[in-house]
């Protein structure tokens, strides 16, 4: 017996007293708490410069510098036959919509009684470059204000937009060949005058992407759509596939070497990198099957490919999560096995299926890599789709895709509204993840 | 205590489940070595032996249970009124209707009370309408012995009432599709005393209309609820014979072992 080892006489203790072991261990526990708290600050602090420096720079793209005039559409210009005839108004080009908005700045000096140097042309540098075209879109869409007067609201040229934001100043534009001190003078008049000014610009969340030139007149609209229509096939596919496999794994399939293989290779795929997805749809969706290049549909199946084990992970570790008693109980009655999966299996697992596919949704919907393979970065001119083959089959591009597209464009003015497509992606990946935890709270079950 | 004179009548009953030679193995294990034994109908049978002895594992061939786990195999011949329940052209799912079970844990859905009763009559097309339903579901809960405590609260969740409650919800549950047989594993193991007290009346009230087998741990319960007793040990079928037989005068000695509690 181990008797001899004990000492005959331990020297008694007092609780009183806290030896030097514990003080030991309750030193090492306050240390280990105090990393923790450390831990979490320091990710806080991240998150909150995070957040606060997407705002800030970001908060810009959603306001924008516009020109109140009043212009006169003369006839003599723009309908010279008289006739109202639609061909012949579209043959005007923008070039003869200039002169129409510079005689609208000479009137408007003349109103506020403003005293100038500057040559009306310069006066109507300080609009957008897509001044003219929205002019001239005006009234093709409504020929009979052809002779009338109009109010009309044009976009400021990005530079004074940026001049109203703070971000360009007279000594940065010291080279800069697109605006000068005396225009900005002339801005500063206007402003004062109540002509120029800055307000939320909706284009920006509905609009569509915009060439170099004209950085005031992007809007992320259109990706948005692009990336509806891409999340639109995700979820029409990868959630009944994703669905239905991991069913079948979970509750029927047999298991043996081959179920064994099936999922160690779904795993795998969980891991692999997403371009890896982009180079396979390029392969077997574009060039195999001739699906159209940049269509929201091939950017949609890759994002399923690449979405599909996201799903079908959580959809197993949910099933699996309902205990086996119920499912005992259902077939002990003599419910068939299907009955019993989807009477009582399959709703108990519904709000764990549906995090795993919103969490999937939201990955797929800030995804960028695959995009680059199949054509929809880059400056994809389009309109807005007017229907749901047009939004499937068009050219288009996706938030994301967009995002990044700005972000590489020279013109600081795409840099602010890089920053706001992010807030708006944000935005839309935070609502779902507030979705699904908020399904996940309501639909959670004790047993 | 039970009634010596009154529970040894049973001998001239039917035979409604006849095993014959049954041997189970779970991959490697032979959990049931050579079991054969005679279940009468509208009689309470109760299996007894220590943990592990094969008892529940015996009473799941019964409805064929095990076949959801992949592992088991069955050889042996088990007969329902005659025939062979493990035929080929059985469907398990058509047996399940004609031999219900009572597991351990009390196992409602999280469904209503109401829906919990009537989701085997509806499966199985007992009931043409919704009347019928109704029908079904308080005859069910009134033999249940449940009726007058969830009568008022019928489309509450089942998982909201207690542990003894539950299982005579799940016994109920059980008897609405009309059984011949009900299986019960161990019904009584997660409730206290008095719910105890209230599930074995149950059982004994069972009695009348279904041929009812029980696996429990509590000698006193098996003594208590039933007419038949068989003694598993070790995956054998030890002594099969009227309750009060086993538990007053056994052949086997190591039934008497267990029973005086020196094994087991």
């Amino acid at each position: 017996m181990t008797d001899a080892s004990i000492p005959k006489s331990a020297p008694k203790t007092s609780i009183h007293e806290i030896d030097a072991r514990t003080k030991k261990r309750n030193a090492a526990e306050t240390r280990f708490k105090a990393y923790g708290i450390a831990a979490i600050a320091a990710g806080l602090m991240i998150l909150a410069v995070l957040l606060v420096t997407i705002i800030g720079n970001g908060r810009g793209a959603f306001t924008q510098t516009f020109v109140t005039l009043d212009v006169e559409l003369l006839e003599s210009k723009l309908d010279k036959k008289g006739n109202r005839n639609l061909d012949d108004i579209k043959k005007v080009s923008t070039f003869g919509y200039a002169p129409l908005m510079k005689e609208a700045f000479t009137k408007k000096i003349e109103e506020i009684g403003l005293e100038t140097s500057l040559k009306s042309k310069k006066m109507a540098g300080i609009l957008s470059k897509s001044a003219a075209a929205d002019l001239r879109n005006f009234v093709i869409a409504d020929v009979e204000q052809i002779g009338k007067t109009v109010e009309f609201t044009f976009l400021a040229n990005s530079r004074v937009d940026g001049y109203l934001k703070g971000r360009v100043t007279r000594e940065s534009i010291a080279n800069d060949k697109n605006i000068s001190v005396e225009q900005l003078d002339f801005v500063d008049a206007l402003l004062e005058a109540g002509v120029i000014e800055k307000r939320f610009n909706i284009d920006f969340i509905i609009g569509a992407d915009a060439s170099d030139q004209r950085p005031e007149a992007a809007g992320i609209g259109v990706a948005m759509a692009g990336s509806f229509f891409m999340m639109m096939v995700v979820l029409a596919l990868a959630l009944p596939i994703g669905v239905a496999a991991s069913i079948y794994l979970e509750e029927f399939a047999p298991k043996n070497w081959i179920t064994d293989v099936i999922e160690v290779n779904i795993s795998n795929l969980a891991a692999v990198p997403s371009i890896v997805f982009g180079i396979l749809g390029l392969a077997v969706f574009i060039n195999y099957m001739h699906l159209p290049q940049s269509a929201p549909l091939v950017g949609g199946l890759v994002l399923t490919l690449m979405t599909l084990p996201t799903i079908i992970i959580s959809t197993r570790a949910s099933l699996k999560a309902v205990p086996p008693s119920i499912r005992d109980a259902a077939l002990g009655l003599g419910a068939s096995k299907m009955q019993s999966v989807f009477h009582h299996v399959l709703p108990l697992a519904a709000p764990g299926i549906l995090t795993g596919t919103i969490i999937g949704l939201a990955q797929a919907l800030g995804e960028t890599a695959p995009l680059l393979l199949i054509g929809m970065i880059g400056f994809i001119a389009s309109n807005a789709p007017s229907g749901i083959t047009e939004g499937l089959l068009s050219p288009n591009s996706a938030m994301p895709a967009q995002i990044y597209e700005w972000a590489k464009r020279a013109d600081p003015a795409f840099y602010e509204r890089a920053w706001g497509g992010i807030i708006i992606l944000l935005v839309f990946l935070i609502t779902m993840n507030t979705i699904a935890v908020i399904l996940r709270r309501r639909f959670e079950r004790r047993w | 205590m039970y009634d010596a004179t009154l529970e040894n009548d049973v001998s001239q009953k039917d035979i409604k489940i006849a095993a014959d030679n049954v041997q189970v193995h779970y991959g490697d294990t032979h959990a049931i070595k050579d079991v054969s034994v005679q279940i009468q109908d509208k009689t309470v049978t109760a299996f007894i032996g220590p943990s592990g002895c094969g008892k529940s594992t015996f009473l799941r061939t019964l409805n064929r249970m095990n076949d959801t786990i992949d592992i088991c195999r069955v050889t042996g011949q088990i007969l329902l009124d005659g025939e062979d329940i493990y035929d080929s052209k059985v469907d398990p799912v058509q047996l399940r209707a004609k031999v219900g079970m009572v597991f351990q844990k009390p196992n409602p859905f999280p469904k209503s009370i109401y829906d919990n009763i009537a989701y085997g009559p509806r499966i199985h097309g007992l009931a043409n309408s919704k009347a019928d339903l109704d029908v079904i579901v308080e005859k069910s809960l009134r033999r249940g012995a449940i009726w007058n405590e969830v009568k008022d609260r019928l489309h509450e969740p089942g998982t909201g009432l207690s542990g003894g409650q539950q299982q005579r919800l799940c016994i109920a549950r059980a008897v609405a599709t009309e059984p011949e047989v009900l299986l019960m594993d161990e019904p009584c193991s997660a409730l206290d005393p008095i719910a105890t007290a209230q599930v074995e009346e149950l059982i004994d009230e069972l009695r009348t209309n279904y041929s009812v087998v029980i696996v429990t741990h509590s000698m006193q319960q098996a003594a208590r609820v039933s007419q038949k007793t068989a003694f598993f040990h070790l995956g054998n079928l030890v002594e099969y014979d009227d309750t009060s037989k086993i538990f007053t005068n056994p052949t086997d000695e190591r039934t008497e072992s267990y029973i005086t509690g020196r094994i087991g």
